[in-house]
């Protein structure tokens, strides 16, 4: 198993920490990881992007021309990158932000209304966590379980009550492609 | 038979290398006299420069670092903040601090490092045979300037005393002559006085010590002494260019 | 022990705390900002010095200072801030000072990029600065070898009385990855009795210094350097093969590209081609023997040096290794371009066409 995922979207969308989230998960799985980003000046305001590898076997290269899924937040980023998807691959749109359609055939496409659902959620920065939730339901490289008891580490102490809120997010994005 | 005089601990056996008239050993003593005196020199660490007195590692009795051309205060800030309680300086020419220096003498009084520097200002290049350095005089003659210097071609000399004034860091600067016995007093009261503020923790200590080179300026001894206190000391004024503690009182 | 997911910058900074370090002096430069960041907060915890210099030439000779005066100090930089401290690396050097500096390269020449590069290899394994001397070059290609490197810098450093380099590159300081704190295996060090910190009772001052005017000194100076380096491309060399046993091309990579060559071991080894990995990992020394005598097996037939480079820089190093026994391919992107796993099987496949 190897899954090559790219996340992009403009500064500020959250598309370094679904892809941290990623990696992070997975590592707590005992895959293999590798998170690199974009950098530089375009990570303020311009669209900032993430290379993930999540593997079985130790990671190669980190960054790839061609990826098995494709996560893009903003309209610019499925335009950028869906042609580096790998046939059978399968695209993640945030529907709320992204109106185009994925236009290739051979590419599953998923639409994530992320920032409504956080809105009937309770707070507008759990968008990721709807995302998150989608890619996880759809790929099943994860077990949700693993990503709950990530989000409960990492709120963990007096964010304590941001737990229920984005435990929900997650379920609710995994209900979109269930 | 009674010790009437005696070399001071604070400095080595080493036969001194400057040439005759050049004001170095007075000015090496009463450094070496003043660690001597506030029972400092057992702890400590001085930085030597590169120009003429490049070779004072070998003069001082305590630790000493010869750093790249003008880069001891950065040196001196390694040591310092590592080395907090003890008493550390440069030891720096009018080319090493105030021409390729210039960048680090002025981030080490900003940041109120608590060294104290030596500032020796002989208007000159000295080692290199007598280029002109940004101390030269108007007028003064170097090997680069050979009818003398110009403000068209280089501006105006700079006195650094005076600038690193304008930085809260730096909280003492004085500016002294070693030219005869009343200024030789006045120069080592102000070096001590720079030492004690250093140990005192109050911030960046600065001593600028104008000094002869009779050799690249063309003089005997006598001649450049009375030069230096001319030409010199018109342009670079002496005395207490700056104390904090006094402004607090 | 459990892993724990780490960004290369941090985890330097992380790494040299653990390992000691008393004081660090930096500049910021993109990509390596997060190290003077990073320690700014962390190191006073453990009661360690940051000072945030003037610039980087200022910041080598704080390092200068510090390690002169006995103390484990590091400075971290990108290429155009490396360029800056070879005036300081030379000192230290000359003076024999130990100290880390730690190169998160970028492209160049001049400005450049900020984008990940390895136009730095010659700067980092000539020494860089003016005159006679050597760097040891760790180049790792991950974040975990990155963390054992940065520790383990520290002793190479102190046994030897010399600057050590980490030459990493943007990606691998921008780059997250799971780690393990390891135990580092401590090294037998000698005390630090040269050091100028005050004589504190000692019958004779100390002196740092490069300065020997008279050339029969200086002559002896180099003669000691020249032994002591032979002594540390003794004992320090390193490298690593991957799948060489029965290659029939092998590539030479260091960094970044190495692991990028590792994803295409797979595609060629499946594709029935018979392909090896040769990873140095001191760059200086450079594990020429060994590479040597990997050029002599029959079964490898050519090679293919891939660097972060558009000239080739490593590939000097490989030349010497391989001594003309099997002809070399290069492939280089620079810039911040990094050469891919296509192109890397492209011109793997067409080095073993050139000799067939």
């Amino acid at each position: 198993m190897k899954k090559e995922i790219i996340i992009s979207g403009f500064g500020g969308q959250g598309g370094l920490a679904i892809g941290k989230n990623l990696a992070e998960a997975g590592m707590d799985e005992g895959l293999n990881v590798t998170w690199a980003p974009s950098y530089g000046p375009e990570m303020r305001g311009g669209t900032a992007n993430c290379s993930v590898v999540l593997s079985d076997k130790p990671v190669g290269s980190p960054v790839f021309a061609r990826c098995t899924e494709l996560i893009a937040l903003n309209e610019p980023s499925l335009e950028k990158f869906e042609a580096g998807v790998l046939p059978g691959g399968t695209v993640f749109v945030n529907s709320d932000v992204v109106t185009d359609k994925v236009s290739r055939p051979d590419l599953k496409a998923y639409y994530i209304p992320c920032a409504q659902i956080a809105e009937e959620v309770g707070n507008p920065k759990v968008g990721n966590m709807v995302m998150l939730g989608a890619y996880v339901a759809a790929t099943k490289v994860l077990k949700p379980e693993t990503i709950e008891k990530m989000i409960e580490t990492m709120f963990a102490g007096p964010k304590a009550k941001f737990i229920p809120l984005n435990i929900e997010a997650f379920r609710r994005g995994m209900a979109c492609v269930q | 038979m009674a010790i009437v005089y005696e070399k001071s601990k604070g400095l080595t056996d080493a036969e001194l290398h400057y040439c005759p008239g050049c004001n170095h050993g007075i000015i090496h003593k009463l450094v070496a006299e003043s660690l001597v005196e506030l029972g400092l020199l057992d702890d400590a660490i001085g930085v030597c420069p590169v120009g003429c007195s490049v070779f004072a590692y070998n003069y001082f009795s305590c630790d000493m670092l010869e750093a790249a051309h003008g880069r001891a205060p950065a040196v001196a800030t390694g040591i310092k903040r590592t080395h907090p309680n003890q008493a550390v300086f440069t030891y720096q020419g009018d080319g090493d601090l105030a021409s390729i220096g210039a960048a680090e003498i002025v981030h080490a009084a900003m940041r109120g490092e608590k060294f104290t520097t030596i500032f020796v200002n002989n208007a000159i290049y000295g080692m290199t045979g007598g280029q002109m350095a940004p101390t030269t005089l108007i007028g003064q003659r170097a090997t680069t300037c050979q009818s003398g210097r110009t403000v068209e071609q280089a501006g105006m000399p700079i006195r650094m005393a005076e600038m690193l004034s304008t930085l809260d860091g730096c909280v003492y600067a004085e500016r002294v002559c070693v030219t005869d016995i009343a200024n030789i007093n006045k120069a080592k009261k102000a070096i001590k006085k720079a030492f004690e503020k250093q140990m005192n923790r109050e911030g960046f200590t600065f001593i600028e010590v104008l000094s002869t080179c009779p050799t690249n300026w063309g003089m005997t001894p006598l001649k450049a002494t009375q030069w230096l206190k001319e030409n010199m000391a018109a342009y670079y004024p002496l005395g207490v260019i700056k104390d904090s503690s006094a402004e607090v009182k | 022990m459990a892993k724990e997911l780490w960004k290369g910058n941090e985890a330097i900074a992380e790494a040299a705390i653990r390992a000691g370090c008393d004081c660090f002096f930096g500049y910021p430069i993109t990509p390596q900002s997060e190290v003077p960041e990073y320690m700014s907060v962390h190191l006073p915890e453990h009661g360690g010095v940051f000072v945030q210099s003037e610039s980087e030439v200022a910041a080598i000779n704080m390092v200068y200072g510090a390690a002169g005066a006995g103390m484990r100090a590091m400075t971290s930089s990108s290429s155009p801030g490396i360029s800056l401290k070879q005036e300081g690396i030379t000192y230290l050097a000359g003076a024999e000072v130990p100290a880390v500096i730690v190169n998160c390269m970028r492209g160049g020449p001049g400005l450049g990029t900020i984008q990940p590069a390895q136009g730095d290899y010659y700067q980092a394994t000539r020494g860089g600065g003016n005159g006679d001397y050597r760097t040891v070059v760790l180049a790792p290609s991950n974040v975990q070898e990155t963390v054992d490197f940065v520790q383990e810098a520290f002793d190479i450093a102190d046994q030897y009385r010399n600057p050590v380099v980490i030459l990493a590159d943007g990606l691998i300081g921008q780059m997250m990855e799971p780690i393990e704190w390891k135990p580092i295996a401590k090294r037998d060090l000698p005390p630090k009795d040269w050091a100028a910190c005050g004589r504190k009772g000692r019958d004779h001052h100390n002196v740092i210094n490069s300065l020997f005017i008279d050339p029969e000194e200086c002559n002896q100076l180099n003669n000691h350097l020249a032994e002591k380096y032979a002594e540390i491309a003794k004992n320090e060399v390193r490298w690593e093969e991957v799948e060489c046993e029965d290659a029939e091309l092998v590539i030479t990579a260091y960094g970044t590209p190495a692991r990028i060559a590792l994803t295409a071991l797979e595609t060629l080894r499946a594709d029935g081609i018979k392909a090896g990995l040769f990873r140095p990992i001191t760059l200086w020394p450079f594990p020429e023997k060994a590479l040597h005598e990997l050029a002599a097996k029959e079964h490898v037939r050519a090679f293919l040096d891939v660097e972060m480079s558009s000239t080739g820089q490593m590939i000097d190093d490989v030349r010497l290794g391989v001594e003309g026994q099997k002809p070399i391919s290069f492939l280089g992107q620079a810039g911040g371009v990094m050469p891919t796993v296509e192109e890397i099987i492209e011109a793997a496949k067409n080095a073993l066409k050139e000799v067939k």
